[in-house]
This record gives structure tokens, sequence and C-alpha cells, in this order.
């Protein structure tokens, strides 16, 4: 969907942006991640031409993006920010039809756009429609934004740490949110942060950015357990390392199938992940749990000591 | 904090005490034979008797209300009853004057109002403004109650009730120069405005998208603005009147060193300070991040601009022109002594003459100009703000 092919960037002489080279397949969840600095918000911001590329090549849908008028481009792209950006002398309603009314889609396509939106990103639209922005808290401005960036149905959808400005329970809703609706629709989404757990929950694929370079790209699980240079162990590990590897598994992948626990614990959930059931047995003091699947239904035991080995599944 | 005060309200008990004061200490009206010799006082206290104690009963239901503790709609009620006062004193003025006259209306006598009066006057419409306060948050009701205010006053003087007053009969004696002169002084009121937001707003937007243009073009405004007004029409007087000599069809346009056009230009250069400094603060206030989002959501320049930035902007632009537009009001009447014509030429022929009641003739219409355009500026940004906020 979208092609990096050497792309390079500048700012007053000094590179920002090497080289890069990268691939976003369609329907693929990227995350670009790295410290401040390190040009992932200018890799996003050249993707829809808020940034102007100077050498290189970038495609989008197997053309050349200087083909497209900047502004059609960025129609085909919804665009989120972390200060979000709402406009203050607009609804709710108004925000959200933003780019169906710059496509001069039929009001009532819009009305109706509107209304599935809001119920997207659990918002009341009998509610919210007429709102200004500054009567809403800071997640459901979020919320708001991010129905912004979808309204036309965008074949992509570029996200500038979104969430950054949210606190840590907001945060993790519209995490669920995104991943839902990016389950949902298999929309191509790249997203910028250097939240590294909101990378790992969220992507199909990390890309790894420092000084305008790619580091290493691969799934969540390749960054943790195949870091590709020591700077990229120290960027993913650090004392949470163990965590968060247990965290991109499901408690289903180390389940003994077909056991049977006598004792009466609140049974684990099979798609729950292993931090999740870590968290169980340290709070409840025990070796073993009872395992069940979405429907209830038993499926086999937990046992501690399983965590630490490489289950099958990896 | 005094706990369990009998007074709920000491603004009120203030205000209400300041105009007892002011009516009993200070003269209402004054009273002359003729327009040239001073008139004597006449104290509000030797007008009352008979019905017209009547006016005194607003005062003691303000001074209870005072003692009460008043919710929600309640402050309406005091602000009703300084309307009632103010319009009782406005009546009593009136038909006192044409009481002295013994109904003459071709008298040369004069009565005209005292400063008891005006401190009472001010006192009401002071009274009311507390209470509109303290009825309502809301900026669009508080400036329409307190306009609503002069409706009773607008009134009297509508059904003639006031023509006795000296100020009303200057008017008679030369009402179509009053309201030739009122026509100008609106004319070069817009005459001002127009082409200084046609300047002003270009150039603000220079300066909001140029950073480096900012430093010297509000240099050179606001040097501008330390020229005192006098100096600036005279500065002007030598460059016009050579160009009018120079190209004669300018000055057979009527532009010469002297008259409207040098008016017009200066106070349009008094008015680009306020102004690109507003347009600058209204364009600085669009947050970066709305900008962007604009842009990322695939706007172009224009509408970027016309869509976004200008709507945001807009309260505190036409807060820059309502400044100006006031301005414009008062300086205007200094024009007149370069034969701008105005409500200036008015208050200036009674200086002249030393008829302080011709003076008022000139003065009080440009002040009212003042406080209304100054009310409707204030009155659309309101609307615009409450609209989104």
């Amino acid at each position: 969907m979208i092609h990096f092919k050497q792309v390079s960037k500048h700012f007053a002489g000094k590179a920002v942006v090497r080289d890069l080279t990268l691939e976003m397949a369609k329907g693929e969840f990227t995350v670009l991640i790295g410290t401040s600095g390190s040009g992932k918000s200018t890799t996003l911001k050249m993707i829809n031409r808020l940034e102007e590329h100077d050498r290189g090549e970038i495609l989008f849908a197997g053309e050349p993006i200087e083909k497209f008028r900047a502004q059609d481009l960025r129609r085909r792209m919804g665009y989120a920010i972390q200060s979000i950006g709402l406009f203050p002398h607009w609804t709710v309603e108004e925000n959200i039809a933003t780019v169906p009314q710059l496509l001069k889609w039929p009001k009532a396509k819009i009305r109706d756009r509107v209304t599935k939106l809001l119920e997207l990103l659990s918002l009341d639209p009998k509610q919210f429609r007429t709102r200004y922005p500054h009567q809403l808290s800071g997640g459901q401005q979020q919320r708001v934004g991010v129905a912004r960036a979808l309204a036309s149905d965008p074949e992509v959808l570029l996200m500038d740490e979104p969430f950054g400005a949210l606190d840590p329970v907001t945060r993790a809703t519209l995490q669920e949110e995104v991943a839902r609706i990016h389950k949902l629709s298999h929309r191509t989404i790249v997203l910028v942060t250097h939240d590294i757990d909101e990378a790992l929950a969220l992507a199909d694929r990390i890309v790894l950015l420092n000084d305008g370079q790619v580091v290493q790209q691969g799934t969540p699980l390749e960054l943790l357990t195949k870091p590709a240079t020591p700077f990229v162990r120290d960027f993913f590990g650090g004392s949470d390392m163990g965590l968060r590897l247990l965290s991109l598994q499901e408690v289903g992948s180390r389940t003994r199938q077909g056991e049977y626990y006598a004792g009466n614990e609140k049974p684990l959930v099979a798609s729950m992940s292993l931090s999740q059931a870590l968290s169980k047995f340290v709070a409840q003091q025990v070796q073993q749990l009872p395992v069940v699947d979405e429907q209830g239904q038993p499926v086999g035991v937990l046992h501690f000591a399983d965590l630490t080995t490489t289950g099958n599944a990896v | 904090m005094a706990h369990h005060s009998p007074v709920k309200n000491r603004v009120l008990l203030t205000l209400v005490f300041l105009l007892l004061l002011s009516g009993s200490g200070l003269a209402f009206l004054s009273h002359a034979p003729n327009r040239l010799v001073s008139g004597q006082g006449i104290s509000l206290a030797s007008l009352l008797h008979g019905y017209t104690f009547f006016v005194l009963l607003p005062v003691i239901l303000l001074v209870v209300s005072a003692f009460l503790t008043l919710f929600g709609r309640s402050h309406l009620l005091v602000m009703l009853l300084a309307e009632i006062l103010l319009a009782a004193l406005v009546w009593l003025a009136g038909y006192t004057a044409v009481q002295l006259t013994g109904g003459n209306e071709d008298s040369i006598a004069r009565t005209s109002l005292g400063g008891g009066f005006w401190a009472a006057a001010a006192l009401c419409l002071l009274i009311a403004s507390d209470a509109i306060s303290r009825f309502t948050r809301n900026h669009t009701l508080r400036i329409l109650l307190n306009i609503q205010m002069l409706i009773p006053v607008v009134l009297l003087l509508f059904y003639g009730q006031l023509s006795g007053l000296s100020l009303l009969k200057e008017y008679d004696n030369r009402s179509d120069v009053f309201n030739d002169a009122l026509w100008q002084h609106l004319g070069i009121l817009f005459g001002t405005l127009v082409p200084a937001v046609l300047i002003g707003l270009p150039v603000g937007l220079l300066c909001h998208r140029h950073v480096r243009w900012r430093g010297p073009v509000l240099s050179v405004l606001n040097i501008i603005q330390t020229v005192p007004s006098i100096a600036l029409f005279g500065l002007l007087l030598a460059p016009l009147a050579g160009l009018a000599k120079a190209l004669p069809w300018l000055g057979e346009h009527g532009i010469s060193g002297i008259g409207l056009a040098p008016a017009i230009i200066a106070l349009v250069l008094y008015s680009l300070l306020p102004l690109v400094r507003g347009v600058i603060a209204g364009l600085d206030s669009v947050p970066e991040a709305v900008i962007e989002s604009a842009r990322g959501m695939g706007m172009n320049r224009g509408q970027v601009f016309f869509r976004v930035q200008m709507p945001i902007a807009l309260p505190v632009i036409l807060t820059g022109i309502r400044i100006v537009a006031v301005q414009t009001v008062g300086m205007a009447m200094v024009a007149a002594l370069i034969g701008a014509g105005g409500l200036g030429a008015i208050m200036f022929q009674g200086l002249l003459s030393s008829a302080l009641d011709l003076v008022l003739l000139g003065v009080i219409p440009a002040v009212l100009m003042a406080v209304v355009v100054d009310s409707i500026f204030k009155f659309a940004v309101s609307i615009l703000e409450t609209s989104r906020r």
C-alpha cells in the first residue's frame, strides 16, 4: 500500500530521515517507534505530504505520491494527531464531517456516516452530535479525533501519537478500540508512538527508528526475542522484558489440554495474555488454574511453571 | 466575612446612599432667564411636592431590597426599580422645565440638567448594571438588559416630554445643523473603518505569516499612535495641500489640506495599530495543531484560512475593530478643527460662544454613539462566542 524507497529528508541541512526503505502492506498495522528526534513523525508526515521528502521515492497504491494533488492524497488518508486538533468552532458532527464535506458527499450520507462513527467509538450520537469540543473530556475528544480520521472510510489511517496526552486507563480503552476497528475493517494503519507497550499491543509490524534510520523491523515477538543490535534489546528489554514477552502470548498457547483441575478458583480464559495469567497466579497464590474458552467450556489447566518454559507455540 | 449581617447587598446600599447624597447635595436643574447668563440651581427637594413625592418610592424600595436575600429573577425587580427611578427623574426634569416657562414654547428661558441629575442618572444605571450581573452570567443577555434601561428615556424624548429642557431647545433651534452633523459624524466613522479594515487585515495577515515583518510594522504604527491627533492633522495639512495643488483633479474631488480628507487619513492611521494588533493576536490564537489537522484532512490554503483560521480568530479581530470604532468616534470630534464637520463642529461652536448646552448637544450624542457602537460589537462577539463555548 505504502512503499518507501531510499527516502531521505533534511531540515536545515541536517538529515532527519536517511535512506529509509519500508513497505507497509495493505491491511497491516504498522507502528513506527523510536526516541524523540528519531524521525518517526517526519516519516509519517511524508506519507500525506505534510512534509515533502527530498530524496528517494514514496509510492502510494503503486504510484509515486507526487502524482497526486496533496489535498486529494490527504483526503484518501485519515489523519489523527496527539493534540487532536479538533476545530473548536465546529460541533462534533461538523468536525467528523470535515473530509466528507470536502469530498462533497450528500447531506444524508454524511449524517448517517457520523451516526455510525459515533456508535463505532462508543459515543452516543444523540448526546454528542451537537456538542462542541470544549464540552468533551480528553478521551472523548480523542475518540472524535479518531472518528474524524475515519470519516471518509480512508484507505489508510495515519496516527501521530494519538493517545500520548491521555491518562493510562483512557489510553488503554482507546487502544482496544483502535485494535477492534483494525480487526473489523482490515484498514492499513500507520501509528507513531514512543510507548513500547502501545506498540507491542497494537502492531502487526514494528519499525524501530533511530537517528533517521531503521534499526530493525519485524513482528513484536521478533523484536523482543531476536533483537538485531544491543540498542534494540535495550529499547524493548529493560526490566520489563519478561512481562512484555508474556503479554504477547495467549493463555491457550501454554494450556495443558484435557487436564482437569479440582479447585474452585475462577478460571482463566484462553484468549487472555500470559501476563494477565501471571498476575492471577500471584494474586491467588496458586500453582495451577483452570482454563476455559470464550463460551466458558473447560479447555484444560495452566501450570505456573509452564510460564517460564518455551512453549511449543513460540 | 460578616455573618448574619442584616445588610445583604452592600453594593446596592452604597449606591442608593450615594444617590440620596447627590440628589440632596447637588443642583438637580439649573434655570436661567436666557442662555447667556449663568443659571440658578434648583434642588431636587424643592421639586418634591404633591404626587411628585412618588419619585421617592423606588428609592425606598431599593433600600429595602438591600436588606433582603435575593435569588434569580428577583434581581430583575431591582433592575426595574432603578429603571423606574431613572425614568421618573428624567420625567421630573422635563416636567419642571415646562412648568418653569409656564408652557410658553418660545420662551428664551433656559432650564438645563444639573450635576445632581447626571449623578443620580449614572447611579441608577450602575444599580441596574449590578443587578443584571447578579441575575445572569450570559454576556449577550447582560448587554441586552443594559440597553433596554434606556427605553423609557427614549420614549419620554420621543413623546416630547423633555422638549422644555435647554438641550432640546438648542436642538430645536438648529436641528438641521445637528442632523447634518450627526450624519457627517457617522460618515467619518464608516469612512475610517472601511479603509482601516481593508488595510489592517492584510497587514495583520502579513505580520502573522512572516514574523520578521512584525517588529518593523508595529514600530512604525506605534510611532504614529504617539503623535497627538491635532499635530497629525497639522502634519497632513502641508503635503495634502501641495498634492491638491500639483494634481488639480484631486482638489476637484474634495482632497485638500483641510476638510474631510486629512481627517480620514489621520483617523485611519490611528486605527491601524489596534487593528493590526487585533488581527495578529486573533490569528496567533489559532492552535498550531488545529491548522495541522486542517491541512492533514486535505483542506487547501484558502479553505484552511476561511473555514478554520478566520472563524476562530474573528472574535479577537472584532474586538480590535470595536476599539478602533470607539476611538474614531471620539477622535472625530477633534477633526472638526480642520473642517471635517461632524458633532465636533457643534461642540466647538458651543465652546467658542460659551454656551454649555450647545457643547452638550455635540458631546452627548457622540458619547451615546460610542456606547452604541461599543455595544453592537460586544454583542456580535458575545454571540460568536456563545455559539462555541
